[in-house]
């Protein structure tokens, strides 16, 4: 029997008016019930594999156009529209038949994100009933999910959901008449970031290491084991079957015009309710760190907001109304990645957040591309001597200089995340860094975010 | 990924495998060999099988020792190197002997900013071992410090073994957690 959580969940997922016709819930149905991962409570309460029996019955192709007329957008980080990727996969001609594969990525590990476990732990079957229609209008013999090896309670789940989903009869040989064969296989990773990055986590599922490869051949051409493959986040594959259930067009209006749909959105550092949120893109940052999460949890101000995952360029003050979608994040020179807000106080040390963060990437990148591995080393190492009192004049031009030899040099965008919050850290709070240089101490008030015990 | 070992200072350096620790079993079990067979007969490739298997002889040998690597390559079919390769890039695949009970502590930021740095320090007073320098003498606890474990909103969080999180930690929640390993409420590791 699979191992089934049954402690007592601590997230908040819902707030006042959530699930009316302004925040519409599509995505956390159900959250926060332990139960609710059973395919009889999906079908019975949440419309569950509705969608999946209608697609059946239409064109592949169709279903793809469906897709792409919602306008969604991969929820993965890059917001690259899904459907497009989806029309990229080859077709079966005369002469030429492709054994075409879909495969979900869960290699949850950006810092500050926490969304797809969510789906995973409540709604596992959207996720299947959603993979179920993406392998439908992509024709695909087999899928697989990769999931990170800290999640073992919600593979087993995900395991047992899927088996449920096979005595149902919508996995396996024939699915419902259509003569089509189809089924889902789990893949448990083991405990690196790179593998989020898609061709890395295709080296990884075929037993490599999980290094990222040059692009092009791009995975629609060459993927996983040598063949056709589609990789999509679990987010953007359980939104699938909303999309369908309400018809393409109908999710366009939600959101805006060139950011459709509704995101999750996880909340975490010093605010008074972290936690996962629902909300229709556009949504003004302000709007969900003030009303919904509460505001600061320490009566301090909110100095710096990561507004997309540990990766995203950080934000101050000026821009905490900035919307909650791809492109204005862009235009405001950030990004809105993965959906992770990291909200941090006045009394945080940008210094020592900038290092923690540096070193998470110097311990994560793959040692493949020079820039990245070295740079990566470099930067954690200035960092470290500028906090512990060490620092040098010239260092922080030093560090400017450093960020333009590693963004855009690798052949992965580990090394461009590394950049973001470096470079925005230094053009945002620069005097931090200066103060520390000068006077050997923190600019701001008794911040301790590094232990005194081995880093690793 | 990084993690520069220390370099030999005999005069006769020692190859990259004969660094590691040594475990006392040297193969797997039958049953273990026909898991690894079954999950190979589930892929195109063979070799995408050799994650599963580590995960497997991680489980039987405790920790993945190179005679655990060895018999991966021997089970699956495929060159020493290459497991070799796989197993020492995942952090998780542990190279060294752990305690029953391993905790790993997230201290990544979103974490760090809701006392992770103290969390990890108390970890280590209270069960005595140092982050990643093995397990406890008794043989009860090891302390690793990882990387964003995903539990960001309901930080800081410590994952014991496989287990699902401990969220909120702070020293009451610890000792709570340490009370029920002894009592043996969670999966002891390597099971």
């Amino acid at each position: 029997m699979a191992a089934i959580r049954t402690k007592r969940d601590l997230h908040t997922y819902t707030f006042p008016g959530f699930g009316s016709e302004k925040f519409p819930n599509l995505m956390l149905r159900g959250a926060g019930d332990l139960d609710n991962w059973h395919l009889k409570v999906y079908e019975q309460k949440h419309e569950g594999y509705v969608a999946m029996k209608a697609a059946l019955k239409m064109d592949p192709v169709a279903v793809t156009e469906e897709v792409k007329a919602s306008g969604i957008r991969g929820r993965g980080g890059a917001g690259f529209p899904a459907g497009l990727k989806w029309s990229f996969m080859p077709k079966d001609t005369a002469d030429r038949k492709f054994t075409r594969y879909l495969v979900c990525n869960g290699d949850e590990g950006e810092p500050g994100t926490f969304k797809d476990r969510v789906i995973l732990e409540y709604n596992p079957h959207q996720l299947i009933e959603g993979m179920i229609i993406g392998g439908w209008a992509m024709q695909c013999a087999m899928s697989y999910v990769y999931i990170r090896g800290e999640f073992l309670w919600l593979i087993e789940k995900l395991e047992a959901a899927i088996q449920q989903a096979r005595d149902a009869g919508y996995l396996g040989k024939n699915i419902l008449g259509t003569g089509w064969d189809f089924d889902i296989l789990v893949y448990r990773g083991a405990g690196a970031y790179i593998c989020g990055e898609e061709t890395a986590l295709l080296n990884s599922l075929e037993g490599r290491r999980g290094e990222p490869r040059v692009k092009p051949p791009f995975p629609a051409a060459k993927g996983a084991f040598g063949q056709p493959t589609t990789v999509n986040n679990v987010e953007t594959l359980a939104a699938v079957p909303p999309i369908l259930r309400m018809g393409g067009a109908e999710y366009a209006k939600i959101g805006t015009p060139k950011n459709t749909g509704t995101r999750i959105f996880g909340v975490s550092g010093q605010v008074k309710r972290p936690g996962i949120y629902e909300l229709p893109l556009g949504t003004p940052m302000n709007f969900l760190v003030e009303e919904l999460a509460g505001g600061s949890s320490t009566g301090r101000k909110i100095k710096a907001i990561i507004p997309g995952g540990a990766s995203a360029p950080m934000f101050d003050e000026k821009d905490f109304d900035c919307p909650l979608d791809f492109d204005m994040m862009k235009t405001r020179g950030s990004m809105a990645g993965s959906g992770g807000l990291i909200v941090m106080d006045e009394d945080t040390c940008m210094v020592q957040a900038t290092l923690r963060l540096i070193r998470f990437y110097a311990h994560e990148s793959c040692g493949q591309c020079t820039p990245c591995r070295e740079g990566c080393n470099w930067m954690e190492m200035i960092l470290h001597r500028i906090e512990h009192g060490q620092g040098r004049v010239g260092d922080l031009d030093l560090l400017a200089s450093l960020t333009p030899r590693i963004g855009l040099r690798t052949l992965c965008p580990l090394g461009d995340a590394a950049c973001g919050p470096m470079d925005s850290a230094l053009q945002k709070f620069r005097h931090e860094f200066e103060h520390h240089i000068t006077h050997k101490t923190c600019y701001a008030n008794g911040s301790r975010l590094l232990s005194a015990v081995g880093a690793h | 990924m990084n993690h520069p070992q220390s370099p030999e200072t005999s005069n006769e350096p020692l190859a990259p495998g004969q660094r590691l620790p040594v475990s006392e079993r040297k193969e797997l079990s039958p049953e273990a060999i026909a898991e690894i067979h079954a999950i190979m007969a589930q892929y195109p490739d063979k070799l995408a099988a050799t994650l599963p298997a580590l995960h497997i002889a991680q489980r039987e040998f405790g920790f993945v020792s190179l005679s655990a690597m060895k018999a991966v390559a021997k089970a699956i079919g495929i060159p020493e190197g290459h497991v070799f390769g796989v197993a020492t890039f995942y952090t998780m695949f542990q190279k060294a002997p752990v305690g029953k009970y391993h905790f790993s502590v997230c201290t990544n930021i979103s974490c760090a900013l809701r006392g992770a740095a103290q969390l990890l320090e108390k970890v280590c007073e209270k069960t005595g071992v140092k982050p990643g320098a093995g397990p406890s003498p008794d043989g009860m606890w090891s302390v690793e410090e990882v990387e964003c474990l995903a539990g960001c909103g309901v930080a800081p969080c410590i994952q014991v073994n496989h287990d699902v999180y401990d969220e909120l930690v702070d020293e009451r929640k610890l000792i709570e957690v340490m009370e029920a390993c002894k009592r043996g409420e969670y999966r002891p590791w390597a099971q």
